[in-house]
């Protein structure tokens, strides 16, 4: 179902509406609109697999400035190059500039507002529920692959961020200077066999 | 110096050095909107957080546009919240165009293999905090928002309904408004 759709107005008119509802809606930190995201471009459009939004995930969080900039940008310049990256980050960045910008004139009342309130009472377990359930679909493309590496991984780190509240920055770098220690000692290994 | 270049300079400060999100932007942005600069109160910094977290996006991009705003109107939110996220773009093209010509090479393949793990690890650990949020603790549990959890997982999770999780959200905060007009 994954493929690159074909690149027009309509693609573009697409793109952009869907970083800007996804960013709308996306309230609690860049995980939560990664979450979103792999929902409806994995999911929903098929436009990306779940190894390259794992990948884009890697290298939006590692890379400076905020994730949900930098993954709608990493999946936009994956789908249509320089123009693609550009509307996916004005998608992403216009919701936020709106509505703070309203927000900044008086938010005392929003604030205060008892169905605004009741409205997040609600979607605060949604999010919950999307999240979580990403979680799932995730887990289950590291487990098909009938491989214990990546569950020993998942374990490793999950206590290292969960019950340690180690810094998920150092967690990553350690991943990587895991993996290329790894990766080293199994080419050394096929060039012996 | 010009206020307008000024409130440039210290969002793009704030994109280049947060690396890893939110939380680790939040002490930039304290040092230069409310220490550095005296745009805002200690209170309205305090303040400004409280919004980020109740409205959409990220809360660089939503501290860009409320400083900006107050600081200098229109220009001032354009001004900061361009400033803001031109390291990303810049970057980023970089590390995607890198990414599409060696995401395919041996060593670049491992890493990436091995960092996923991390990935679905992280979000797992986001998703328990927001779900801890949403629904209390065990002894304080609300009913109401573990039902919308449950029901909002299942549909998530079914194969013969694909719902966008927009139309997810919609009906977690009609149910929520629900909730709340018929007096509970």
């Amino acid at each position: 179902m994954s493929g690159k759709p074909a690149i027009d107005l309509k693609f573009y008119l697409k793109l952009f509406w869907t970083t800007f509802t996804l960013s709308l809606f996306t309230f609690g930190g860049g995980f939560v609109i990664v979450s979103l995201m792999r929902k409806k471009m994995v999911d929903q459009y098929g436009w990306i697999n779940d190894e390259e939004m794992m990948d884009f995930i890697t290298i939006a969080q590692s890379s400076p400035g905020p994730i949900a900039v930098n993954a709608s940008l990493m999946v936009g310049y994956h789908l249509a190059g320089i123009p693609g990256a550009l509307i996916s980050t004005l998608g992403t960045i216009l919701p936020p500039m709106i509505i703070l910008t309203f927000v900044s004139i008086g938010y005392q009342a929003v604030a205060e507002n008892t169905w605004i309130k009741a409205a997040f009472h609600g979607m605060r377990a949604v999010v919950a529920a999307i999240v979580l359930q990403v979680t799932w679909a995730l887990f289950k493309s590291l487990a098909e692959k009938k491989n214990i590496l990546p569950l020993v991984l998942f374990a490793a780190a999950f206590v290292a961020l969960f019950v340690f509240k180690v810094n998920i920055m150092v967690v990553m770098v350690a991943m990587i200077l895991l993996s290329v220690v790894l990766s080293i000692h199994e080419t050394k290994k096929e060039n012996m066999s | 110096m010009n206020l307008l270049l000024q409130l440039f300079l210290s969002f793009f400060q704030i994109g280049l050095f947060s690396i890893g999100g939110g939380y680790a932007a939040m002490p930039l942005i304290q040092a230069q909107t409310v220490e550095i600069h005296k745009w805002l109160t200690p209170l309205e910094f305090a303040d400004l957080v409280t919004i980020a977290e109740m409205t959409p996006g990220p809360i660089a991009i939503n501290s860009a546009t409320f400083v900006g705003m107050r600081v200098a109107g229109i220009s001032g939110v354009l001004v900061a919240t361009f400033g803001n996220v031109l390291p990303s773009v810049i970057i980023m093209l970089i590390f995607a165009k890198l990414y599409e010509r060696y995401s395919g090479q041996t060593l670049m393949k491992h890493v990436l293999e091995g960092v996923r793990p991390t990935v679905v690890a992280a979000i797992f650990t986001a998703g328990l905090s927001l779900l801890n949020l949403a629904v209390g603790s065990i002894s304080a549990l609300d009913l109401f928002a573990l039902a919308v959890f449950v029901a909002a997982f299942l549909f998530a999770n079914s194969k013969k309904i694909t719902l966008s999780p927009i139309t997810l959200l919609l009906f977690g905060a009609l149910g929520g408004i629900g909730w709340e007009a018929l007096g509970f």
